[in-house]
């Protein structure tokens, strides 16, 4: 296959890569969209290994790999629970910022890769590897300690140590330092060192950025990696020279941001502070702030039993749920409910929260899991007009995302924070484990409001009562 | 205030030498005892005797007057008014009568030429009454003509008054109701809660929405306006509207005399709401129209026995056929109350209520505060409640120009301010950046861009547009994800960005560059050994994200 040749295909592939990030827009032609994407990298794949750059020899070799990681991918991809997905993405990340690192340090120890360049192509050259390093290493830190968080490996209380952002400073200021050091190394050997460091030093930053994140922040920090691995992505496309590379990782990386972008602002936070990784002081420190007003009432509990009375008089139910649903693996009985209630003639539907669960869309996947319609799972937006109309709300497991203190308080953490309006409804019943507060460590009037009931104990298990209740 | 210290006696001795040649003298403002049965009301209050008495009126009032609505002459002689002993004294010395009901033809006698009387009139229904005033030479403004604008909404009594009659319907109606109104679990049991359909969303139709709702009800309401469906959720009912297309908007806000084609529709949605609920309140009424017969004889038998109706038309001849005005009869089991006077049931607020309307009258009437009224004429508020001038009856006026419904409508939409965006980046569907923050954002990319032009070489600015546009684009593309595929776009996103796969794969076994010009061995193993590490992670990626994604959007169905 001529150079050509294989220009056009990658210029193939990009568009289709392109197709298959649009073809999201809605879930019916979600699944064209992905296919798009396979055959995408397929032509890019099969183009590179039969293009002029890689030699019949290799081709053993690389058949080898393939096989080996693909059986793994596919396996893992078989056997995830959707409850883990953000768990499984997080590892991806990592993988991705492995290789970016990997192809960075093989570049860079490959004479031939800079063979004929001129001085300032060079440094170019070496800014990029060094930059391809940096990015692929504290994506690769990052996202495993954020995996190790989201699948409760490493507790998910932000870590805040004292002078943490003279740190990050510190980090900085050594490694442009040391691309000073990198660029003015004269043979390979020498600049192995300061590379070395550097990558150790990004390592120690992606620790430390992502362990200073609180558990109720990862959808900012998965989508975040997601956009550094994008990056990692470009920066090694730029050490290659390869467009294709740029251009993917280019996608990947706005996609990430813009992610982050949304989720951000679903939480009421800046968007430039959480790029750079410097955010985790404000909600996510479970210190209270002070004046934050102490809800006065009394906490009404309630029976399965009477809650299956109440739904049984609704006649429009809207449920809420939250990752306390995930980790109770309730979603399944939810849908029971939900089928029931509707076979009754009654308006079912459900309010998500864009930073609900642990990742972007998290709480939708597992509803689509446990079969529930997509149309009549609704966003924050969408819904939230429809709260004072509605008899029975159900909050599962969720609880900074339906606190009312974000708008009625100005000094609460959350104020501000964009949050579903649950208790303009007639009822809200908000299944919890205990009278604990969520992540942002506030507590929330809802549950002292005269119109809500708590009902105490395991999601699922509650769950089961409610729906043999309801059946009964 | 000298006045007052005069008592009325030597006011209207000073008075009568005075009348017609000086306006100096402050005009005396008399509020009578009413005297139609069983009204309760006043039409002042000590409160609002205070502030007529800022305005420069001397106020008096006859003993007894608020005793219905509580309210004992100490409270009103505290307040800076006179008590006068009897009727009589009382419209001979008063300039200006305020009343609530319209007068009786004992009253109309009292009047005096030259005198102005402040009260409900009704000049539509009674005409009779009309021509008896007009022939007493005196100024007759109508507080149920007050037209129906933004402007006048503060002195508008009708509205206030109709707000105290809902709230009192809903009261009615639960006195009568045997049940709850709110559905309970208790330990004795299940109680559902009752259902209330209230058919007109007027002010009293609202007024009863939200209490009947605040008192915990399912409550649903029609009207003939398609427009107050927002106003009636908003207040937690549930509009149930009929469905033919008619437009039942008339002048002012009203409702209006429906077709045919629609009366009969409307009449399917009242029967079957009728089987249903539990409670149906009407008030529905046409300006100077009998009310509308809306529920049949039929539909009260199919009410569950223990039903309540509260007809707020009776007056009017009542929504109900089987109403009775004045009065509470049981027919076919349902309670059906057909009381006249609920304002009246609630006097102490609705006589607050309607004092405060007479003194924003008064405010509109004697704009230089010096106790002095002035039947302005040019001004639309007062010409639409003038119905006699000086002996000459001015009403009807002319057609009011503007609906009162656009702007009782605008008023109710603002309540959803959009959230401040957070600054920053100017994402799609955030607000447009502040000129200075894009300025700066512009700035430094204008000077990046000058940098990388200067010192850049020709082959990476090729990469660098590349790069550039691909962000443009992805920026573009991924807006129009769907937030419920923001997971799939993460675990698509990642599975694509495997594509640096191609890193290693050119790094496997470059051809013929082996022990190159530049003299330097290239350590093939290593090399080679990385590169394979690197092609099976990302195999781990590609696969398994794919994979994953797809396993994820099959989920996806309707």
């Amino acid at each position: 296959m001529s150079g050509s040749l294989t220009s056009v295909a990658y210029l193939g592939a990009t568009i289709l890569f392109i197709l298959s990030l649009g073809g999201l827009s809605n879930p019916e032609s979600s699944r064209r969209g992905n296919l798009y994407g396979m055959i995408g990298m397929a032509i890019a794949v099969l183009a590179t290994v039969f293009g002029p750059r890689v030699s019949a020899g290799g081709v053993g070799w690389i058949a080898a790999a393939l096989v080996v990681g693909g059986t793994l991918g596919l396996y893992l991809a078989r056997t995830v629970q959707m409850t883990q997905m953000p768990e499984l993405v997080a590892f991806m990340h990592s993988l991705v910022g492995l290789v970016a690192v990997v192809v960075g340090y093989a570049s860079y120890i490959d004479p031939t890769a800079s063979a004929g360049m001129s001085p300032a192509e060079e440094s170019i050259h070496h800014v990029e590897i060094y930059l391809g390093v940096l990015i692929g290493a504290v994506t690769l830190s990052g996202s495993v300690i954020a995996f190790g968080k989201l699948s409760a490996r490493i507790s998910g209380k932000p870590l805040l140590l004292p002078a943490r952002h003279w740190m990050n400073l510190a980090i900085l200021l050594a490694v442009i330092f040391f691309c000073y050091r990198f660029l003015g190394a004269e043979s390979i050997d020498e600049g192995m060192m300061p590379l070395i460091v550097m990558t150790a030093l990004a390592l120690l930053f992606g620790v430390h950025m992502v362990m200073a994140i609180g558990g109720a922040d990862m959808p900012v920090v998965v989508s975040m990696l997601n956009s550094y691995s994008g990056w990692a992505a470009a920066a090694t496309g730029f050490m290659l020279s390869n467009d294709l590379l740029i251009v993917t990782g280019a996608l990947v990386g706005s996609s990430g941001a813009i992610l982050s972008y949304i989720m951000c602002r679903a939480m009421n936070r800046q968007f430039l502070s959480v790029i750079a990784g410097g955010f985790g002081g404000g909600a996510a420190a479970p210190a209270k702030a002070p004046g934050a007003s102490q809800p006065a009432g009394e906490v009404v509990s309630i029976s399965a039993q009477e809650t299956a009375e109440l739904l049984k008089e609704a006649g429009s139910v809207i449920i809420v749920p939250g990752y306390g649903m995930a980790v109770a693996q309730a979603q399944h009985t939810v849908f029971e409910i939900t089928k029931y209630l509707r076979e009754k003639g009654k308006n079912v539907r459900f309010a998500i929260h864009p930073v609900a669960g642990r990742m972007p869309g998290h709480m939708n996947v597992l509803l689509a899991e446990a079969k529930v319609p997509y149309d009549i799972v609704m966003e924050m937006d969408e819904i939230n007009p429809d709260f004072p109309d509605t008899n029975v709300v159900m909050v599962i497991g969720a609880n900074d995302i339906v606190n009312p203190s974000a708008q009625d308080d100005p000094s609460s953490p959350i104020a501000g924070m964009p949050v579903l309006e649950v208790w303009k409804a007639q009822t809200t019943i908000v299944m919890k484990r205990s009278m604990a507060s969520g992540y942002a460590g506030v507590d929330n009037p809802l549950f002292y409001k005269e119109n809500n009931r708590m009902l105490f104990g395991d999601a699922k298990k509650m769950l089961d009562d409610v729906l043999s209740a309801l059946k009964a | 205030m000298p006045g007052n210290r005069h008592g009325p006696k030597a006011d209207r001795s000073l008075k009568n030498s005075y009348r017609g040649e000086t306006k100096n003298m402050p005009q005396v403002i008399g509020v009578p005892k009413e005297i139609f049965a069983g009204e309760k009301r006043v039409a002042t209050v000590p409160d609002v005797v205070e502030k007529l008495r800022k305005l420069g009126f001397s106020v008096i009032v006859q003993s007894g007057a608020g005793d219905g609505a509580t309210i004992g002459d100490d409270a009103y002689r505290a307040a800076g008014a006179t008590i006068v002993p009897d009727a009589a004294s009382l419209w001979s010395s008063a300039d200006i009568v305020f009343k609530v009901r319209a007068p009786t033809a004992d009253e109309v006698n009292l009047i005096r030429e030259g005198m102005t009387l402040v009260s409900f009139i009704w000049p539509a229904q009674n005409p009779e009454l009309l021509k008896q005033l007009a022939s007493k030479k005196c100024t007759v403004l109508a507080m149920d003509s007050v037209p129906r604008m933004s402007r006048a909404q503060k002195l508008d009594a009708l509205s206030s008054m109709a707000n105290i009659g809902g709230y009192r319907a809903v009261i009615e109606a639960a006195h009568e109701f045997g049940r709850f109104f709110t559905g309970q679990i208790t330990a004795a049991g299940k109680v559902p809660p009752a259902k209330v359909f209230i058919i007109g969303a007027g002010v009293a139709g609202l007024a009863a929405i939200g209490a009947a709702s605040g008192l915990g009800a399912i409550v649903r309401a029609n009207d003939t306006r398609p427009e107050v469906g927002d106003q009636i959720k908003s207040l937690g009912g549930e509009f149930v509207p009929v469905d033919y297309v008619e437009e039942g908007t008339g002048v002012g806000g009203y409702a209006k005399v429906m077709s045919e084609g629609f009366q009969k529709a409307q009449r399917e949605v009242f029967a079957k709401q009728a089987k249903e609920v539990d409670i149906i309140i009407t008030t529905a009424l046409i300006p100077g129209k009998p009310a509308p017969k809306l529920i049949t004889a039929e539909m009260v038998q199919s009410m569950k026995p223990g039903s309540v109706i509260v007809d707020m038309a009776a007056e009017q001849g009542g929504n109900c056929e089987l109403t009775e005005p004045g009065k509470i009869v049981v027919r076919h089991g349902v309670t059906i109350i057909g009381y006249t006077d609920l304002p009246s049931r609630l006097p102490r607020q609705a006589s607050n209520l309607y004092a405060t309307n007479l003194f924003r009258l008064s405010e509109e009437l004697c704009k230089a505060k010096d106790g002095q009224y002035r039947v302005d004429m040019e001004d639309e508020v007062i010409r639409g409640t003038t119905v006699i001038k000086e002996g000459v009856v001015t009403w009807p006026p002319p057609a009011p120009k503007l609906s009162a419904a656009p702007a009782g409508a605008a008023a109710q939409k603002p309540a959803m301010k959009p959230a401040p965006e957070s600054k920053g980046h100017g994402h799609g569907g955030g607000q447009p950046m502040a000129a200075g923050t894009t300025a700066m954002i512009f700035g430094t990319a204008a000077l990046l861009f000058v940098l990388i032009g200067i010192f850049a070489p020709a082959a990476f600015l090729g990469h660098f547009t590349v790069f550039v546009l691909a962000c443009f684009v992805g920026y573009q593309v991924v807006w129009n994800v769907t937030p419920s595929l923001h997971t799939p776009l993460m675990s698509v996103t990642n599975a694509i960005s495997s594509i640096i796969i191609i890193g290693a794969l050119v790094q496997i076994a470059p051809p013929g560059l082996v022990g190159d010009a530049a003299g330097a061995v290239r350590p093939e193993v290593l090399i080679r050994w990385l590169a394979v590490t690197g092609i099976a992670l990302t195999a781990v990626n590609m696969f398994g994200g794919f994979a994953v994604t797809r396993r994820m959007l099959s989920m996806f169905r309707k």
